[in-house]
């Protein structure tokens, strides 16, 4: 089979980073292809080369077996790539058609006017050939992200693309949507389009890609068939080396003091009735479905949000927690699942991103900054945290999603908080340096802070905690030990209403799943 | 580590404002050159301190407009605050017959509580900054005129308030180098306003609010105070340019004023901070201020209509920002 898309030899470099080098794929038609690769491997850097929107330093892309030259996404268009972005780049405002031919709308009246009719016509044709039921007059903002992904599939069709670059399509997506999204795929593949496929998710490889290509580092590391490879070797491909998957040993905390301790908390409908506790040296895990409540019961302990009652006890004694800077100075760190916009300052370096919770401390008569005693304290943790960044003095948006949940890690530790609640803590990091963050809580926990873990990956809580809250709409449905099986957090996660409530009297303070 | 990592070197504003920082000062030079090349009377010592003079209040107001801007709010009432200033200058120094040193820290102490009712409407009533010192541009507008009466109030019993701006401290230490006092405030306002940037908590918490406000208070930092403290300060400055500009005219002109605020945000715009925040700094909004009264006066030197000069101020703007947004676009 011919190659329709070659890349070859791709060099390309950012003001202090070198993105890729010697990078290559090969596409053939027909064909799904994996990109797979760590967070930083080069995986979108690459595609957006492909897609025109960045410029190759240096290297070869051939089209059909031809050299082409891509210098803008129109350019890519025409040329038949189409990619759809992680972030959806439609306007909500606009119905789908408009959206799928916005700027070459079909006219009408010698040009004056807008062809409607002809413009929906024309989506509806497009949708029905992917088999989808759209009426091409809704409003975009008002789909499911699943089905605005859907527009913007049908949008990259309209052009004719015989290439289509997926970059992670299923993130949002339920099971429902995802195998819709797969059937679509399979359509495209027999009529000869070239996917690739960008996903983090081992079993969606499995279930629909014919090859795989790893990337590491911004280099090539190589292709191999997805059917045939194991899961473990794309892994070792990926991180350089073997992983091990470690169950975590409980250590008993019976006779360790509460240090964090929640009573009936309450918000609206989204916190109801919330009550648990939080040992020293203990790592408490909270699992759920996706608008569980759990981020809710981690920013209204913290005083992000307001609460309507409940009562939050550190060390016993009663705190007034009613906003952020209560919450720390009672020795309670927040780190958010979305650190660029609650966590970091991105524009500033790492030492004022590491001090930024502690400035105080650094801050001498007259309000002066100590910069010699913050440059010590952000090295201090660029050390201890092995953090990546050529000095501290480095802008942290410049740093990979790892070194920068580091640097949020960095500045609760630096303001010495004992309870520390991580709020999807490995949520865009790699693989490689996820580990590294587990390490990182286990050790926090031996040194004796009490620590929360929110996370919505089932084997990330089992592996880390030594007990396991469970949130249903709003409501904390049970407590387990930990080494739980999935199915016993599968069964609270699901426990709906009243039947919550009737668990929780009959349940066990230490809690035992039936 | 290397050395100059643990040197604590002022650049908190991202090397952005660096590089725009030179690309301005070249611009400036450029200017100066042009307009010496065209006319010898450019050079003179008399025109360049008019020059100077010309660039202290504006400079002042965009000193303080640079400040709220790094915040990533914007300040629409440096102008008319300015004016209330003097006017409050005027009432305590003319009207009350106060010495000359309570009549200056009225000014400021004004500027001060006006600053810090806008940071409390953007900080605590989350009203947008630029609706918030809308509505006090207006507001102060109308107080001026209110408690002056509608009309200027002259300090001819106040002798020594036009020394204030008009007088030369350093022409009296070096004779021959007559620089009015005016220009040596702001020097001194900009450089105690660049230290409190770079080297002090208030400053670091200007440019982390501007940078990510939700990040800051979620550090548990009470942002709501740091804001308010950031327009008092920006008040204050105000205050400082109201003095300078009614020892100028020897009188508090409550009409006045209005206007002033855009010419400084243009000077801080061409300066190379950031209107959406984060990243900024004094000397560049200096700069900025000295590119638009040198182009105000070499322009009226060459007999450059008035009408024209604000075209070329406008398109120096624009011309500015774009320059601005080619260099990120190509990183």
């Amino acid at each position: 089979m011919n190659a329709l898309v070659v890349m070859k030899d791709i060099e390309k470099s950012f003001p202090g980073v070198r993105a890729l080098h010697n990078a290559q794929l090969e596409l053939l038609s027909g064909e799904v292809h994996a990109l797979m690769g760590e967070n930083g491997a080069g995986k979108s850097t690459m595609m957006k080369i492909l897609a025109g929107i960045y410029r190759r330093d240096a290297g070869e892309i051939l089209l059909d077996g031809k050299p082409v030259e891509i210098n803008s996404p129109r350019q890519a268009q025409e040329l038949g790539i189409g990619i759809i972005h992680q972030e959806l780049n439609l306007m909500p405002h606009l119905t789908a058609a408009q959206n799928m031919f916005i700027g070459r709308e079909p006219r009408k009246a010698a040009g004056l006017l807008l062809d409607e009719g002809k413009l929906n016509a024309q989506a509806a044709e497009i949708f029905a050939s992917m088999h989808l039921k759209l009426d091409p007059r809704t409003l975009v903002g008002g789909l499911t992200i699943a089905r605005q992904q859907m527009v913007e599939i049908a949008k990259a069709l309209s052009y004719r693309s015989r290439v289509l670059i997926m970059d992670e399509p299923t993130a949002a997506l339920n099971d429902a949507e995802i195998n819709e999204l797969f059937a679509i795929i399979a359509r495209l593949k027999a009529e000869g389009v070239g996917i690739v496929y960008i996903s983090h998710k081992m079993d969606e490889l499995k279930r629909i890609a014919d090859r795989v290509t790893v990337m590491r580092d911004g280099e090539y590391i190589g292709t191999v068939p997805a059917e045939t490879t194991p899961v473990e070797k794309i892994i070792s491909m990926m991180v350089g080396r073997a992983l091990t998957d470690e169950r975590p040993d409980v250590p008993d905390h019976e006779n360790s003091e509460v240090v964090l301790a929640v009573r009936n908390l309450n918000r609206g409908t989204v916190i109801r009735d919330v009550s648990f506790s939080v040992r020293k040296g203990e790592i408490l895990g909270f699992a759920g479905l996706m608008g569980a409540g759990r981020t809710e019961v981690a920013r209204a302990i913290f005083g992000a949000d307001r609460r309507d009652s409940g009562d939050i006890f550190m060390h016993g004694n009663k705190v007034d927690i009613r906003m952020p800077q209560d919450a720390v100075r009672a020795g309670i760190g927040y780190l958010s699942e979305d650190r660029k916009h609650f966590g970091l300052a991105t524009g500033m370096d790492v030492r004022n991103n590491v001090v930024l919770a502690s400035l105080r401390r650094f801050t001498g008569p007259g309000g002066l900054l100590k910069e010699a005693a913050m440059h010590d304290a952000a090295s201090r943790y660029i050390d201890q945290l092995a953090i990546k960044t050529p000095s501290d003095r480095q802008e942290v948006r410049l740093l990979s999603g790892g070194n920068q949940q580091k640097i949020v890690i960095a500045k609760w530790l630096l303001r010495d908080c004992e309870v520390l609640i991580f709020d999807e803590p490995t949520r865009g990091i790699d693989v490689g340096a996820k580990n590294e963050i587990y390490k990182l809580l286990n050790a926090l926990a031996q040194q004796g802070r009490a620590i929360i873990v929110i996370s919505s990956e089932l084997p990330e809580v089992l592996r880390l905690s030594h007990r396991i809250a469970v949130m249903c709409e709003g409501r904390l449905t049970g407590v387990l030990p930990g080494g739980a099986s999935q199915e016993e957090i599968m069964h609270l996660a699901t426990l709906r209403g009243d039947a919550a409530n009737n668990n929780k009297h009959t349940k066990p303070a230490k809690g035992e799943a039936k | 580590m290397s050395a100059t990592a643990s040197t604590g070197t002022i650049s908190i504003g991202s090397k952005f404002s660096g590089a725009h920082r030179l690309l301005a000062f070249a611009s400036l030079i450029a200017l100066i050159v042009v307009f010496s090349l065209a006319s010898p009377n450019f050079m003179q010592t008399s025109n360049i301190i008019a020059i100077l003079q010309a660039t202290s209040v504006n400079g002042v107001l965009a000193i303080a407009a640079t400040l709220v801007i790094i915040t990533g709010g914007i300040d629409l009432s440096v102008g008319t605050l300015m004016t209330f200033c003097a006017v409050v200058a005027g009432v305590v120094l003319t009207f009350w017959g106060m010495p000359l040193g309570l009549g200056v820290l009225a000014a400021i102490l004004a500027g001060a509580a006006s600053g810090t009712l806008s940071g409390t409407f953007v900080a605590k009533l989350k009203i947008p900054p630029f609706i918030a010192t809308l509505g006090m541009m207006l507001i102060l507008k109308g107080l001026s005129l209110v408690i002056s009466g509608t009309r200027p109030i002259y300090f001819n019993n106040t002798p020594g308030f036009t020394q204030i701006s008009q007088g030369s401290l350093i022409g009296t230490v070096i004779p021959g180098l007559p620089i009015p006092n005016g220009v040596l405030i702001l020097f001194l306002v900009a450089i105690a306003t660049s230290f409190i940037l770079e080297r002090t908590i208030l400053g670091r918490f200007t440019f982390a609010l501007g940078s990510n406000e939700e990040a800051v208070r979620l550090s548990g930092v009470n942002t709501d105070r740091w804001k308010i403290a950031v327009y008092a300060l920006a008040g204050s400055i105000c205050g400082v340019a109201g003095l300078l500009i009614a020892s100028r005219l020897n009188s508090a002109q409550p009409a006045l004023g209005q206007g002033y605020e855009l010419d400084a945000i243009a000077a801080v715009v061409i300066g190379g901070t950031s209107l959406s925040g984060g990243r900024g700094t004094i000397i560049g909004t200096l700069i900025g201020a000295l590119i638009i009264s040198v182009l105000a006066n070499g322009l009226r030197i060459l007999s450059v209509a008035q009408e024209w000069q604000t075209v070329v101020t406008g398109s120096i703007i624009i011309l500015a920002v774009y320059t601005d947004i080619l260099r990120r676009r190509r990183l």
